[in-house]
């Protein structure tokens, strides 16, 4: 591509020189490095099973490595000076220079052709396969950055093949609706996350709550229950309007649901939040509604009946809500 | 211990739950055996200083110990394929890791295992696991 006529708007064309840069790179190609420092090899696969207390013994009894050790043959060890460059460094190099400094991965995912073999020295090939973006995300504005790397034996049949994918995104100034950052990228550099402002709305937590919100600490939707009749009831109060009863319990729901009915919240700002922002009454399918928001997708692209699965948000060191995802995200 | 067979295995069976607590030395201690010498997979004042709150586990941790809670349950002559994960939230030391999972679906000689990996804050990974049984094996 060459540029044509002269820009006004900078963004874009910075967005379009990123973009550029992916397509030439993911036009490079499988790039080979040299093989591993090590060949495949029992002290590394028995050190490996004992950190991850697996005590399968056919790995060690026929020689093979454990499928999911297929990418730590070729990480490059602690002296990174001699790292190999792949075609993803510069775009992540370029990433950082516009901004987008924040890392996260989001996915991997390994294929396994045939086992590692003791003895054999594997080879990692790096393939640039994507940028898609900016989008908006949880964390802050960002791109997503895709690449396929390939091990491979004596020949030219791959032993192994991982798909990774990290969002590269560009961090707040103050974390207004923080997500929790995932693992590091160990390809790329390590998770960066920016430091965590308190969250200035605390929900309401009483004897009528607290279970709810302890649930929520653990990563479980709680829904209240009559004792007695067994009614669900949400939110949570202390009479059972069926039954009149004092006796509560309560249910751990699926944490899925659908949209009953939302509203796009553009106006006035809300402290901590940035807008526009999803409130929803979602329906679950136990049989009560909650309101809470829905995240990890555009506003638009929310409507009635839309599939939603609940995602817990670390909002500062202390409080987390429960949100709502689409489903298949 | 033995491999499972293929009339053990229904569509919609639950795994049994494997618990992880992770401390320091499991964080450490998998990094360093996965090569990853990042130092926020063992420097807490590195970490602490990229915004984490602690140390927490590298994603070729989290990729082995899904592999591991699989084979766990099928038994060691199983050939694992597949592992798709999908990252959620960090798994800092200190905290614990939960796993369950269901068998979802078959097709032909590959099952595939539901995985979801829980901390406290949430999902730290939900995965798919595709594996198959030895086909030569007598029971």
């Amino acid at each position: 591509m060459t540029e044509t006529g002269t820009r006004t708007d900078t963004g874009t064309s910075s967005e379009d020189a990123l973009l550029e840069l992916a397509e030439k790179q993911a036009a490079l190609g499988e790039v080979r490095g040299g093989p591993a420092a090590d060949p495949v090899n029992i002290p590394m696969i028995r050190h490996w099973l004992d950190a991850m207390g697996d005590t399968n013994r056919s790995y060690l009894d026929q020689g093979i490595a454990p499928p999911a050790m297929a990418q730590v043959w070729t990480m490059p060890g602690v002296r990174r000076g001699v790292k190999e460059r792949s075609p993803v460094d510069d775009v992540l190099a370029a990433l950082d220079a516009a901004g987008y400094t924040g890392v996260v991965a989001t996915n991997c995912e390994q294929t396994y052709h045939r086992p590692a073999r003791v003895g054999e020295r594997l080879t990692a090939a790096t393939r640039f396969s994507g940028l898609v973006g900016p989008k908006r995300t949880a964390l802050g504005e960002g791109y997503f950055a895709t690449w396929n790397v390939t091990w491979y034996g004596e020949g030219d049949a791959p032993v192994a093949e991982m798909m990774f994918r990290v969002l590269k995104f560009r961090p707040r100034r103050r974390r207004e609706t923080p997500a929790p950052a995932s693992g590091s990228a160990p390809a790329a550099s390590s998770a960066q996350r920016s430091g965590v402002a308190p969250y200035p709305l605390r929900p309401a937590q009483n004897r009528d709550t607290a279970f709810f919100w302890e649930g929520v600490r653990q990563g479980e939707l709680r829904i209240q229950s009559c004792a007695d009749c067994g009614r669900l009831r949400h939110p949570p109060g202390p009479v059972c309007p069926s039954c009149r009863s004092t006796n509560r319990s309560f249910v751990v729901a699926r944490g899925e649901g659908t949209v009953f009915s939302y509203v796009v919240h553009h106006h006035p700002p809300v402290p901590g939040r940035e807008m526009p922002f999803v409130v929803a009454v979602v329906e679950l399918p136990e049989g009560v509604r909650i309101v809470g928001n829905v995240v990890d997708c555009p506003p638009d692209a929310v409507g009635i009946g839309m599939e939603l699965r609940a995602t817990y948000r670390a909002m500062d060191d202390e409080v987390i809500l429960p949100m709502w995802a689409p489903r298949e995200s | 211990m033995r491999t499972l067979t293929e009339d053990q295995i229904e569509i919609g069976a639950v795994l049994p739950e494997l618990s992880i607590d992770l401390t320091p030395t499991v964080v450490v201690s998998t990094a360093l055996a996965t090569m990853d010498f990042t130092p926020v997979h063992h420097d807490v004042e590195g970490a602490r200083a990229q915004g984490s709150k602690d140390i927490f586990l590298n994603i070729l941790t989290t990729m082995g110990l899904v592999e591991r809670y699989v084979t766990d349950w099928t038994g060691p002559e199983a050939i694992i394929r597949r592992i798709n994960v999908k990252l959620g939230v960090p798994a800092y030391a200190g905290d614990r890791l939960d796993f369950n999972g269901t068998v979802v679906t078959q097709d032909g000689p590959d099952y595939t295992v539901e995985v979801r990996g829980k901390v406290s804050l949430g999902d730290h990974a939900t995965a798919t696991v595709t594996f198959t049984l030895p086909s030569d094996r007598t029971i």
